[in-house]
């Protein structure tokens, strides 16, 4: 690839509804194992991404706030150090990556991880019929014992790529790859893009006045930067627990 | 200057080799249930290959709790062997001879049984080896930034050192033991002996050996516990994160390394009536060391806490509140004050607590109760305290496979020991003879005098 990557994403919170089309089309997308409630109450479900709700104000003026949290391909990740095997690694397309096929399972990248972003399969995945049948071809199924995470929906980044190099070795336009949950949203909150290209749609809005991300004071570089939600009657901080 | 009993040297050999001989019966019940116990953690680890680690209590949010404090725990009680042998060597206290072998011999088998909790914590156990950088097919080597690699690292370089010091050091005795046997076990005792015959330079081969190892154990013995700290402090983890860890860990080992030792010794006096060679001076020097070292120790808990308020970080201040005021971190805090120094330290003031087996055995197994919990406080509250990100808060109850496999380490280490005390002997003969020799008085014209003077 002649341009330089680095793939990233802006969340819109002023655009979120809180709808979840976002998690439900990343578990389509990503041969997620079905979360039951079992695993929810177990702290053991696969959320590659979650919508964290938040209330805000006391009653009658309380208000519902919005995260979407998915790996956040830090430049900066504390989870790849810690690997012993390189099965997590940042790769020149600044995508921070897990080849399932090294993971050992040792569990350290997902205590490292502040957005608690990574997950373990505890069991092997259970694919009860008709599961099987509408797997995603283009994704792994994860056998137990090893992490996996939010992966930028790489299996569209590849295709797209290889699109455009079959196409007379085109660069991939702005806007060519959606991941399943950017695709999903119906209100346009999460736009991916290329963060390296000063003039793609995500550089453009990364710029935004609102733009923050989360948890920045640990220094890890997140790959993923929030816009701020436009609210005339917020309190200047927002409440935290 | 202590006093010892004078034995004859053929009293030594009998007595300490009678074990190795005879075949009592509590022996054998003591093996059958120590086996038993780590047969339970054997079916444990089964259940979670077959089944997958969704049989612990761990979750997304605690994905590393009580295997690895057992870990941490075993690996500080196998710093009991060094601390006994190689450093009392090297400082030539004289008091040590009769207790070096099982302070050692508890150092290896502590150390193997810590060594197999992370491999089995592992998700895929049967790729474990890509751990060390032997799979030349993959084309991948290890990640040398990883605290996971620096780990094995210094745990097999201790192993095997301390192994070698262990075996170094049994040498004579091995050649004792066949000279007295016949048939199988004496070809097994003539091809470990290596041939000693006792000559003086052979002697001089095995005691140059013993020094050396002492002196390059040390080193050793620092950097292991260090370097298992850093499997925390090199982490993003509130409360993990501490540079403080690697001296806090080390002495924390030390506690709870040689309070280890004085269980041992006490239940070997009482198990294999060894009154005349584990006396109770041995438990009176060790109670005068344990309270230097429980101090430290003391020292550096608190430093540990008042080095975490004093970064003034929200995530900082959110794991001490859960470890200090949060049921049921509160009270794991209180009893690991509380049995590893309030009620311990005092007492081993008094001469006659120190002198007094059955209280120094129970002390002692309550310093290793608090210092077991010490370091699952340090390990689960840093993963499940209140984070920013509210979705991630988390509890953590251990299941049966857990308390299962932490209760068939000690089954393990239990019966690798009595194993080892049934094939060798465990009290040193031959360095028990020396330590004799050297104590015994020679006339000099007529004068008589002690032989050499230590302590």
């Amino acid at each position: 690839m002649a341009e330089a990557t680095r793939w990233g994403m802006v969340v819109d919170l002023d655009r979120c509804t809180g709808c979840q089309a976002c998690v439900a089309a990343c578990y389509a997308e990503n041969n997620l194992p079905l979360n039951t409630e079992e695993m929810v109450v177990e702290d053991r479900a696969h959320n590659w991404i979650r919508i964290e709700r938040y209330w805000e104000g006391e009653y009658p003026d309380i208000k519902a706030r919005f995260l979407p949290v998915l790996c956040q391909h830090c430049a900066n990740a504390p989870c790849e150090p810690v690997c012993p095997v390189y099965a997590t690694y940042h790769n020149s397309e600044g995508l921070n990556v897990q080849v399932y096929n090294r993971c050992v399972g040792t569990r350290y990248c997902i205590n490292n991880c502040p957005y608690h972003a990574r997950f373990f399969n505890w069991w092997e995945t259970p694919l009860p019929d008709p599961m099987p049948h509408y797997l995603n071809p283009d994704v792994t199924v994860r056998s137990k014992g090893i992490t996996e995470k939010c992966t930028f929906c790489v299996q569209r980044i590849r295709r797209a790529t290889r699109n455009a190099a079959n196409e007379g070795g085109r660069q991939v336009a702005d806007n060519e790859i959606q991941p399943a949950c950017a695709q999903a949203c119906p209100t346009n909150t999460i736009i991916f893009g290329n963060l390296a290209n000063p003039n793609s749609t995500v550089s453009k809005l990364a710029k935004n006045e609102r733009h923050y991300r989360l948890l920045e004071e640990l220094g890890t570089e997140p790959g993923v930067i929030y816009l701020k939600k436009v609210d005339p009657h917020a309190k200047s901080t927002p409440e935290r627990h | 200057m202590q006093d010892r009993k004078v034995l004859t040297e053929t009293q030594i050999n009998s007595e300490l080799l009678w074990f190795v001989f005879n075949k009592p019966t509590r022996f054998w019940v003591a093996l059958t249930i120590s086996g038993l116990l780590f047969l339970s953690g054997v079916t444990a680890f089964a259940i979670m290959v077959i089944f997958g680690l969704g049989v612990t209590g761990l979750t997304t949010i605690v994905p590393w709790a009580f295997m690895i404090t057992n870990f941490v725990f075993w690996v500080g009680i196998s710093h009991a062997g060094v601390m006994i042998s190689a450093i009392l060597r090297l400082t030539q206290a004289e008091w040590r001879r009769p207790v070096t072998r099982a302070a050692e011999v508890l150092t290896v088998f502590a150390l193997a049984t810590a060594a197999i909790f992370p491999l089995i914590h592992m998700g895929r156990t049967w790729r474990a080896y890509w751990v060390f950088p032997v799979d030349f097919a993959r084309g991948i080597w290890p990640s040398v930034r990883s605290p996971l690699i620096w780990d094995p690292s210094a745990i097999f370089t201790y192993l095997t050192g301390s192994a070698l010091f262990v075996y170094v050091a049994l040498i004579p005795d091995l050649a004792i033991a066949r000279d007295r046997t016949t048939g199988f076990s004496h070809k097994f005792y003539s091809a470990l002996s290596l041939g000693w015959r006792g000559t003086p330079a052979q002697w001089r081969m095995q005691v140059l050996a013993g020094i050396l190892l002492s002196g390059l154990i040390l080193p050793v013995f620092v950097s292991v516990h260090s370097i298992v700290s850093w499997d925390f402090g090199m982490s993003l983890v509130p409360n993990w994160h501490a540079t403080i860890f690697a001296p806090y860990f080390v002495i924390g080992a030390v506690h709870s390394g040689v309070s280890g030792v004085v269980t041992v010794m006490a239940g070997l006096r009482i198990f294999m009536k060894l009154e005349n060679y584990i006396t109770q001076d041995h438990f009176d020097a060790l109670g005068r060391l344990l309270t230097v070292v429980a101090t430290a120790w003391l020292y550096f808990f608190l430093l540990e806490i008042v080095y975490g308020f004093l970064t003034l970080e929200t995530a900082e201040t959110a794991v001490r509140e859960l470890q200090i005021l949060h049921y049921p971190y509160n009270i794991m805090f209180a009893l690991i004050f509380i049995n590893s120094y309030l009620i311990p330290v005092p007492l081993w003031l008094f001469k006659r607590v120190r002198r007094n087996i059955w209280l120094m055995f129970v002390t002692t197994i309550m310093v290793n109760v608090g210092m077991w919990l010490e370091r699952f406080i340090i390990i689960v509250p840093g993963l499940l305290y209140r984070a920013p990100l509210t979705f991630v808060w988390g509890d953590y109850t251990p299941s049966v496979i857990e308390v299962t496999l932490v209760v068939a380490s000690f089954g393990l280490v239990s019966f690798g020991f009595l194993l080892f005390s049934k094939v060798f002997p465990i009290i040193p003969i031959a360095d028990q003879k020396e330590g004799q020799a050297i104590q015994e008085d020679i006339k000099i014209g007529r004068i008589t005098v002690p032989a050499v003077i230590r302590e």
